[in-house]
């Protein structure tokens, strides 16, 4: 169990601001993630959805605060699980699925042979994430949906304090989304870890977000899906590509399914 | 006894390329996937200029001088790609020329560029024992280097930022293995020579690649076929009378053609 199944911890970003050369890129950014809760963050091509994930990953300068707090202390270090977009090595790497894992999750060198503890470890992980069948096949070979699963059972193990999710509708199928949603869902429920996902898609992640965020710069309109996806104004920026009628019917479908099923749970 | 093991030369020879082979193969893996073919080649032409820092030292052996300065410029090159913004294949380009053309200008001053040809094509055949107990430190340093270093090394090939969120100090991590190549490729550069010596370090990894499905099997691959193939060459040439370098390399581009032919043909079918 993870020290803080607890409901007192939250992942805190405080007075957040980033400029990349002249341009300011995010400002004001407050955000409080609760443990347990997932967050998506949605807006516009060059809204600053990267920039915010790579300022949590401390790979940008960044003035403000982020942290982890445990009963109102806060820690600088966040332990982060991170299921990036993409991976950056060709098709026909010989690494394997069981040779990610291995290496995520233990210091024995991949390059000897990998001992059974090791191998029946990596098993019963992917058996966790439904990707057991992948164990052997080459991690730059894999569907998009495939790799999702994989680097989200790379990202849970240790179960970290923040599970940082880029973009995972960019390359998977609706079907291999919705299992993959309904996996993030799963473990944070699970692990009791807060999601912070960035993504374009709207309709799909809007009935598994407890919270949606729409950034622009800044947080500008932050709330229930449902609450945020009802401004038509905000969603207009988004663009036609990006938000379509058709989607928004499917959407409103979504969300009234979820809100009568929270309903009747409460 | 063989002929050509009768002669001492021979001998340090191939113990030589049994040394050098290993180091290669198990460097050359993380070269390819992480794409730093070109990256290994500035630093074995950097030995040009390393050569030549040497002799205006007045070194009587510039061997120091071009291990340090590929070491030097190794972490130089880092440095720039990680503070610009330009492509790494344009910073690759602009220090290979510069060094390339520093070391002909000093080196070729007053006409004497035609003594130093050697280091272009290798000779493994002058290898002495010093040089092999050099070889042997190197190689077990390497492999201890890779037990500790090789996971981080291919997980931070697979994604920088993941690498990051599992505390692999990235930068540090990725100079370090800049500077092991670095004097890997300039110990080993008057034996095999700075025109060749990449392809030791793409050959045998890039035929391994092509059947393996796993990073043990593909390390194992490399090192077997890198070991086979410098073998093998070093005995043709001292029956052909070629330069052994060349002669090895031309075994290894033979093993990753044959590989290629079969693993296209399995496909097809």
């Amino acid at each position: 169990m993870p020290e803080h199944a607890c409901g007192e911890c939250c992942t805190e970003i405080l007075g957040l601001g980033v400029s990349l050369g002249r341009t300011r890129v995010l400002e004001n950014i407050n955000l409080r993630l609760n443990c347990g809760e997932l967050v998506a963050v949605i807006g516009p091509n060059g809204a600053g959805k990267t920039t915010l994930l790579k300022a949590i990953l401390g790979e940008v300068e960044y003035n403000g605060q982020i942290g982890f707090s445990i009963r109102g202390a806060l820690r600088k270090n966040i332990h982060i699980g991170y299921v990036p977009q993409k991976l950056s090595i060709d098709y026909d790497t010989p690494v394997s699925v069981l040779d990610f894992i291995a290496m995520a999750i233990s210091r024995r060198p991949v390059w000897l042979r990998l001992s059974a503890g090791v191998k029946d470890k990596v098993h019963a992980l992917l058996t966790e994430f439904s990707c057991q069948h992948l164990m052997k096949r080459k991690i730059g070979a894999l569907s998009g949906g495939e790799l999702q699963r994989v680097l989200l059972a790379a990202a849970m193990t240790p179960a970290p304090d923040l599970l940082l999710l880029d973009e995972p509708a960019s390359a998977v199928d609706a079907k291999g989304l919705a299992l993959f949603y309904q996996l993030v869902c799963d473990v944070r429920r699970k692990y009791d870890v807060s999601v912070l996902l960035v993504t374009h898609d709207l309709a799909d992640v809007a009935p598994h977000a407890d919270r949606m965020i729409f950034l622009k710069k800044t947080i500008l309109a932050q709330g229930k899906p449902g609450d945020v996806l009802s401004d038509r104004d905000l969603l207009k920026t988004l663009g036609p590509s990006l938000w379509n009628i058709s989607e928004l019917a499917n959407f409103k479908i979504a969300v009234k399914e979820k809100d009568t099923h929270d309903a009747g749970l409460a | 006894m063989p002929a050509w093991l009768e002669y001492d030369f021979m001998r340090n020879a191939l113990f030589a390329a049994i040394l050098i082979a290993p180091l290669f193969a198990l460097l050359g893996t993380v070269v390819v996937s992480n794409r730093m073919v070109f990256f290994s080649d500035v630093l074995g032409h950097s030995s040009l200029t390393g050569i030549a820092l040497g002799c205006l030292l007045g070194l009587a052996d510039p061997f120091w001088a071009v291990v340090i300065f590929a070491a030097v410029l190794a972490v130089l090159i880092n440095f720039f790609k990680a503070h610009t913004h330009a492509s790494s294949d344009t910073v690759l380009g602009v220090f290979f020329a510069l060094v390339v053309a520093v070391g002909i200008v000093i080196l070729s001053k007053s006409g004497g560029f035609a003594k130093y040809s050697n280091y272009l094509i290798g000779d493994i055949l002058a290898v002495n024992t010093g040089h092999l107990r050099v070889l042997g430190c190197l190689l077990a340093a390497v492999v201890a280097y890779w037990g500790w270093a090789a996971n981080a090394l291919v997980l931070m090939t697979i994604n920088q930022s993941l690498a990051r969120t599992r505390r692999i100090p990235v930068f540090w991590l990725e100079t370090s293995f800049s500077i092991v190549l670095a004097v890997v490729v300039a110990v080993s550069i008057k034996l095999v020579g700075i025109l060749i010596i990449n392809s030791l370090l793409v050959l045998p990894v890039a035929a391994a690649r092509l059947v393996s499905r796993k990073f043990s099997d593909y390390t194992c691959g490399a090192v077997i076929i890198s070991v086979v193939s410098s073998v093998a060459g070093l005995i043709v040439s001292y029956y052909w009378g070629t330069a052994s370098g060349a002669t090895i390399v031309l075994f290894a581009a033979a093993f990753y053609g044959v590989i290629a032919f079969f693993s296209i043909i399995s496909k097809r079918v």
